[in-house]
């Protein structure tokens, strides 16, 4: 489908598909294989300018917005899921200072994420609280020009390889979901490590951490918005990231698609290439609808926000819901085609099913999604 | 420093065609790509740009289309580009193209340093970059595979050899080719693809650059190709097996039979 990219768009998935070509093909099995962060590749990511895609040219950024993101995340998991999250994460770590942020936090912190150096991560999930995110038990305590932070948060993508992490915790635990506020903690502050580092299924190259506050103190100057706001910075986020992970589970199910097209007229089978079963052609057929129908959602969510709608929320849950859903079908039948071959190593289609299965579960489950879609929906109807 | 990058561009298929009366290379419907090697002359200019400071100027002879790979290296950091495009400039051979870049070189003035590719992959004659240096009368180190130091209006080279390396000390202003085990070429960043869609590539004809009629294009071209032709294909040899006497016996027959013995 032609989504009429402009000029400068074209030469965004341009170089974000020759350096997924010429630097994270030839690293991608390895860094599955040996659940390997790829810190040479976002090196990489930085020397082409895509870490700063999506931040205003005020902040050192390249002045974009959500849809260019969206094509870099999808162009880059479109070679390895893995790899590419960790550009999207830190897309999602940046995201509080980006929409909540002071001036001043904007000024310090994002020109080093823009140019590369600075790797981010989101904070949210805990052992006890993950779809249920009001039953943190981090704590935040005001304690003169500082806050002491306690507890830990599991799950962390990026957690470990990430310089600078954006945290929610409680500052006031009588108040439930209102009692939150948003922090940013850098690396190497005293009393922030990093815990449990997470076997996975898939995305095995993303960094799956633990991070810890033992007697944690930040400056009062790294509150994001106020104190109380804490669940409002992280929906926030969450609406404006769920585009970025759909990409994520959009380039997982355009490479599988690719990877089965493309064997299916190779595979001879019966003395034919296996396209010509009709069989699989319709399997091929129905990957390649649902993949397009998730690009056109979820392009065109991004295209709302980039056009300062404001709610934007339904949307943006639909696009996480179907293209991750997608990208698990796709997935599962990108090795249906491919038989005893895509079950094995050989070919990357076993790796991205192993990544698309993420997609459902982390950011808010598809569940929570149908919950966040159903509630806009019957607003609608009040 | 001021640096000038010589690059070609050329066809960047194996599938290419002779035009039968000229007896060149038919370029046109091919897909056109810069010079392999002239990639890495393109990286160690904009290293050492970044190194010390200076301008680099990326410097191409050919039809109106090579201002786009002269675009591309805008997209890995070189300033400027120009094109030297010019019907009078057809035809030419080496010896034409050395004298033309240097007269171009000439115009653009200052410089400290030219780099080229030790060779392209179309014609591999390598003559071109020593052509350029000879005609401008500066000394030119061929198949340089490091550059170990700058200082003092000297540069200390490697230059490769079949077997280990030299090492050359060289004064200011040079001309260098260099062989792929010098660096491994940037990828084009966003910004720099960017800058390069938005720039204008001056063209300079044979006026401009105040060329010798007689020198440039097929009249400057004593180079004569008799033919050109696709090299028969070879066939797969015959392995002998046996005996090693027998097979001394036989492989000596067979050469008698050609009467290569």
């Amino acid at each position: 489908m032609d989504y009429f990219l402009t000029e400068e768009q074209k030469e965004i998935v341009e170089i974000a598909s020759l350096v997924g070509k010429e630097k994270i093909v030839p690293v991608m099995e390895e860094c599955d294989e040996n659940e390997r962060f790829p810190t040479e590749v976002y090196e990489e990511f930085a020397k082409s300018d895509l870490c700063g895609v999506a931040i205003p040219e005020v902040y050192g950024g390249l002045g974009f917005g959500a849809f260019e993101q969206v094509l870099v995340v999808e162009e880059l998991c479109r070679y390895d899921a893995g790899i590419g999250l960790a550009l999207a994460a830190t897309g999602l770590g940046t995201l509080p200072i980006l929409l909540m942020g002071t001036e001043e936090q904007k000024k310090k912190f994002l020109p080093g994420i823009a140019s590369g150096k600075t790797i981010t991560a989101f904070g949210l999930t805990e052992a006890g609280a993950g779809s249920d995110a009001g039953a943190m038990k981090t704590t935040a305590v005001k304690d003169g020009d500082s806050y002491i932070l306690n507890g830990s948060k599991c799950f962390i993508t990026n957690g470990g390889d990430a310089h600078l992490y954006t945290v929610i915790a409680k500052t006031d635990p009588s108040k439930g979901s209102r009692g939150a506020s948003a922090f940013i903690v850098e690396k190497g502050t005293p009393g922030f490590s990093f815990g449990k580092k997470e076997k996975k299924l898939g995305i095995r190259s993303s960094s799956t951490r633990e991070i810890v506050f033992t007697d944690c103190r930040i400056p009062k100057e790294n509150l994001i918005s106020r104190e109380g706001m804490g669940f409002i910075v992280a929906l926030q986020t969450l609406d404006n990231s769920r585009p970025g992970v759909a990409s994520q589970a959009l380039g997982i199910a355009q490479g599988a698609l690719d990877d089965a097209a493309k064997y299916s007229r190779e595979r001879i089978q019966f003395g034919a290439p296996i396209s010509s079963i009709q069989a699989v052609a319709h399997l091929l057929a129905d990957m390649a609808t649902k993949t397009e129908a998730a690009r056109a959602l979820i392009y065109q969510t991004a295209k709302m926000i980039d056009a300062g709608c404001k709610n934007f929320k339904k949307e943006a849950s639909m696009s996480k819901l179907f293209a991750s859903d997608a990208a698990m079908e796709v997935t599962t039948n990108a090795i249906q085609v491919m038989g005893g071959y895509g079950y094995m190593k050989d070919y990357p289609t076993e790796r991205r099913f192993r990544d698309a299965k993420i997609t459902q579960i982390y950011e808010g489950t598809n569940q929570i999604q149908r919950n966040e879609i159903a509630n806009a929906l019957l607003k609608e109807y009040r | 420093m001021n640096l000038i990058v010589c690059v070609k561009q050329v066809p960047g298929s194996t599938d290419v065609k002779i035009n039968p009366e000229t007896n060149t290379l038919v370029r046109e419907g091919v897909e056109a790509i810069i010079n392999p090697f002239d990639l890495y002359a393109v990286e160690e200019a904009v290293t050492l740009k970044e190194k010390f400071g200076g301008n680099v100027t990326s410097l191409s002879m050919g039809p109106p289309q090579a201002a786009e790979a002269l675009k591309e290296t805008l997209s890995v950091g070189v300033d400027e580009g120009v094109l030297l495009s010019d019907r009078n400039f057809s035809g030419s051979d080496t010896l034409a193209t050395s004298y033309t870049l240097a007269r171009a070189v000439k115009k653009i003035g200052e410089y400290d340093m030219i780099l080229c590719g030790y060779q392209a992959i179309d014609g591999d004659t390598a003559q071109v970059g020593p052509g350029i240096a000879e005609e401008l009368g500066i000394p030119c180190v061929t198949y340089v595979k490091k550059i170990r130091e700058v200082k003092d209006g000297v540069v200390i080279l490697e230059r490769m050899l079949e077997t280990g390396f030299q090492v050359i000390e060289v004064k200011l202003p040079v001309l260098i080719t260099v062989v792929k085990d010098i660096n491994t070429p940037r990828l084009p960043s966003l910004r720099g693809k960017m800058k390069a869609r938005k720039a204008e590539i001056p063209v300079w004809t044979a006026a401009d650059i105040a060329c010798e009629m007689d020198r440039i294009g097929q009249p400057g071209s004593p180079t004569w190709v008799r033919k050109i032709f696709a090299p028969p294909q070879k066939t797969s040899g015959r392995m002998l097996s046996g005996e090693i006497s027998q097979q001394a016996k036989e492989i000596t027959e067979e050469l008698k039979h050609l009467q290569l013995i």
